[in-house]
């Protein structure tokens, strides 16, 4: 039985990874998940700078799901290199290190510094605003997309170069085809759904930032559709994000067109829902004489 | 070592019309919890609630663990209607205790509302040395009076609309407390804290104009309790810290209001 499958250049053990921001940097969870067992380990996202993040509430819980406004909060890159890298390459996984930034130039540092540190992976978070562009998202403009992948992937040697769609589009059958085009290894989708919840008694937004990011099972069907449009318009690889649960969640994502998925939401709800995940796909491919995992990718019929 | 398991509910009863008492089996919880320690509480087999709850340690020995929890949205209130023989998911001991007193400190220990829960194991460990204040809205609406008394050297009662012990605040008592007991040195005193934030920011005051020392337990929206989400961000002077990993328990004067 096969669970291997490649994204670019990486051949991942199994198709589970975490989610960025959902995991810390792996050593939180290390008590619960023998990380070893990982596909990949896609930590918090890293800007250069450290952030602070945003004032708490940073999270509420809505129906099946929540919405956080964590406000991108980390160590900086400097730190992380120094204490986190070293820690999370004790392990035998695959590291990807999810990144922001506020121009085209600190992208550009980033992924360099950290292809050079040797990082199996790198994911573009472009659901950051551009401060230079007057505040508007990477993720929703083609335009500017295309240039940042373009720039970024001139500049990153070895590293696979991943970037995280925004949901937030009318079409992502275009952006998904943005970043193929501009030289990006696989792309990851969905990031959170922009949402909001108030509080009826205090008339106040339920988190400070009062919008958040929504996650968790009421966005699944939402990301799967998503990753089936994706599908039907790129060959590069699909990393299945948004609300993932189980190993019946991650199966329907493959089927969507998904050849990896992150599981994020779910390890708040399950400490071992990436193990629970793993362990599931092989009970459910032994049951149903599917050899290799790869079969399962696209494999909808209509 | 915090562990992550099923428990089985061996008992799930109100204390009153909307407190319970959470019973568990904790067979295979390798590590005694300390005082203000928590865990996180799961119902299994649904996405609504979808989270875990953080519940501070009430009690604990002879192979149970035990919650005193406040109903209070849907999450407990599914929870209450859960019976002996069901599961839940426990995740924990989390976070930090509180320091114990040195010797021959006296620690004051100032609980509002569901605070009670997490004070009352600190209560029962540093046995009849302590004195406790202990507020709530109504008289019906304070806990486990009966073994607190039993347990503590003092315990000061108040409540908000004087149907039980003094009328006013949990912090109005204290006030008065140190105001007639003015020949007890402030640094003989040591404080302890759990309730609402109000309160809490109440405390922090009083802690800082007459130079006591002491620590409270903070609170926050919390999603994977264990550091790894960063969304019970508490602000401090060393900027925001995590409920979960570095708290709940912080000394008073770290935190910034």
């Amino acid at each position: 039985m096969n669970l291997t499958i490649n994204i670019g250049k990486l051949k991942l053990k199994n198709p589970v990874m975490t989610a960025s921001g959902t995991f810390g940097y792996g050593e939180e969870y290390s008590e619960f998940v023998d990380l070893n067992k990982l596909g990949a380990i896609v930590v918090k996202g890293i800007s250069i700078k450290p952030k602070e993040g945003n004032p708490p509430p940073r999270i509420c819980e809505t129906s099946c799901g929540m919405l956080n406004s964590i406000g991108l909060q980390n160590m900086g890159v400097k730190e992380f290199l120094k204490t986190k890298l070293p820690y999370i390459r004790k392990y035998d996984t695959k590291l990807i290190v999810n990144i922001l930034g506020n121009t085209i130039q600190e992208y550009v540092k980033l992924s360099g510094t950290l292809d050079d540190a040797g990082v199996d992976g790198i994911e573009l978070n472009v659901s950051c605003p551009n401060v230079k562009k007057g505040g508007m998202l990477f993720g929703t403009d083609k335009k500017m997309l295309g240039k940042l992948i373009r720039t970024v992937r001139n500049n990153v040697k070895n590293s696979t170069l991943i970037t995280k769609l925004s949901p937030n589009v009318s079409d992502i059958r275009e952006f998904a085809k943005v970043a193929e085009e501009s030289g990006s290894d696989a792309i990851s989708l969905i990031n959170t759904i922009p949402g909001m919840a108030i509080n009826i008694k205090t008339r106040k937004p339920k988190i400070a930032n009062m919008i958040g990011g929504l996650s968790g099972p009421a966005i699944k069907p939402i990301a799967v559709r998503m990753v089936y449009e994706a599908y039907t318009a790129v060959k590069i690889p699909i990393i299945g994000i948004g609300g993932i649960m189980n190993y019946e969640d991650a199966i329907e994502f493959m089927l969507a067109g998904a050849t990896a998925v992150a599981a994020g939401t779910a390890n708040f709800v399950n400490p071992v829902a990436t193990l629970d995940i793993i362990k599931g796909i092989e009970s459910f491919m032994k049951e149903n004489n599917i050899m290799d995992l790869k079969e399962l990718t696209g494999g909808l019929r209509c | 070592m915090s562990k992550y398991l099923i428990a089985e509910i061996k008992d799930n009863r109100p204390v009153n019309k909307n407190h319970n008492l959470l019973v568990l089996d904790s067979p295979g919880i390798p590590e005694t919890p300390s005082p203000g320690q928590f865990y996180m509480v799961g119902i299994e087999g649904t996405n609504d609630p979808l989270l875990k709850r953080p519940f501070s340690l009430f009690r604990e020995g002879n192979g149970e663990i035990h919650f005193l929890y406040r109903i209070k949205g849907k999450g407990t209130g599914l929870l209450r209607q859960m019976e002996k023989g069901e599961k839940v998911s426990l995740l924990g001991p989390l976070g930090n205790g509180y320091p114990l007193p040195p010797k021959n400190i006296t620690p004051l220990l100032i609980a509002g509302g569901i605070g009670i829960a997490s004070l009352f194991p600190l209560a029962a460990k540093l046995s009849d040395s302590a004195i406790l204040f202990y507020g709530g809205r109504t008289g019906d609406e304070l806990l486990m009076l009966d073994e607190l008394k039993g347990m503590v050297k003092e315990l000061i009662i108040s409540t908000d609309n004087g149907s039980a012990g003094k009328k006013g605040t949990v912090i109005d008592v204290l006030n008065i407390f140190l105001t007639s007991n003015s020949q007890l040195l402030t640094s003989n005193l040591l404080l302890y804290a759990c309730g609402p934030s109000p309160m809490l920011e109440a405390v922090s005051r009083v802690a800082s104009e007459k130079g006591i020392k002491g620590y409270i337990s903070t609170e926050g929206n919390m999603a994977c309790g264990v550091g790894a989400c960063l969304s019970c961000a508490v602000n401090t002077k060393k900027g925001y810290k995590r409920v979960c990993k570095e708290g709940p328990v912080f000394a008073i004067e770290e935190i910034v209001w």
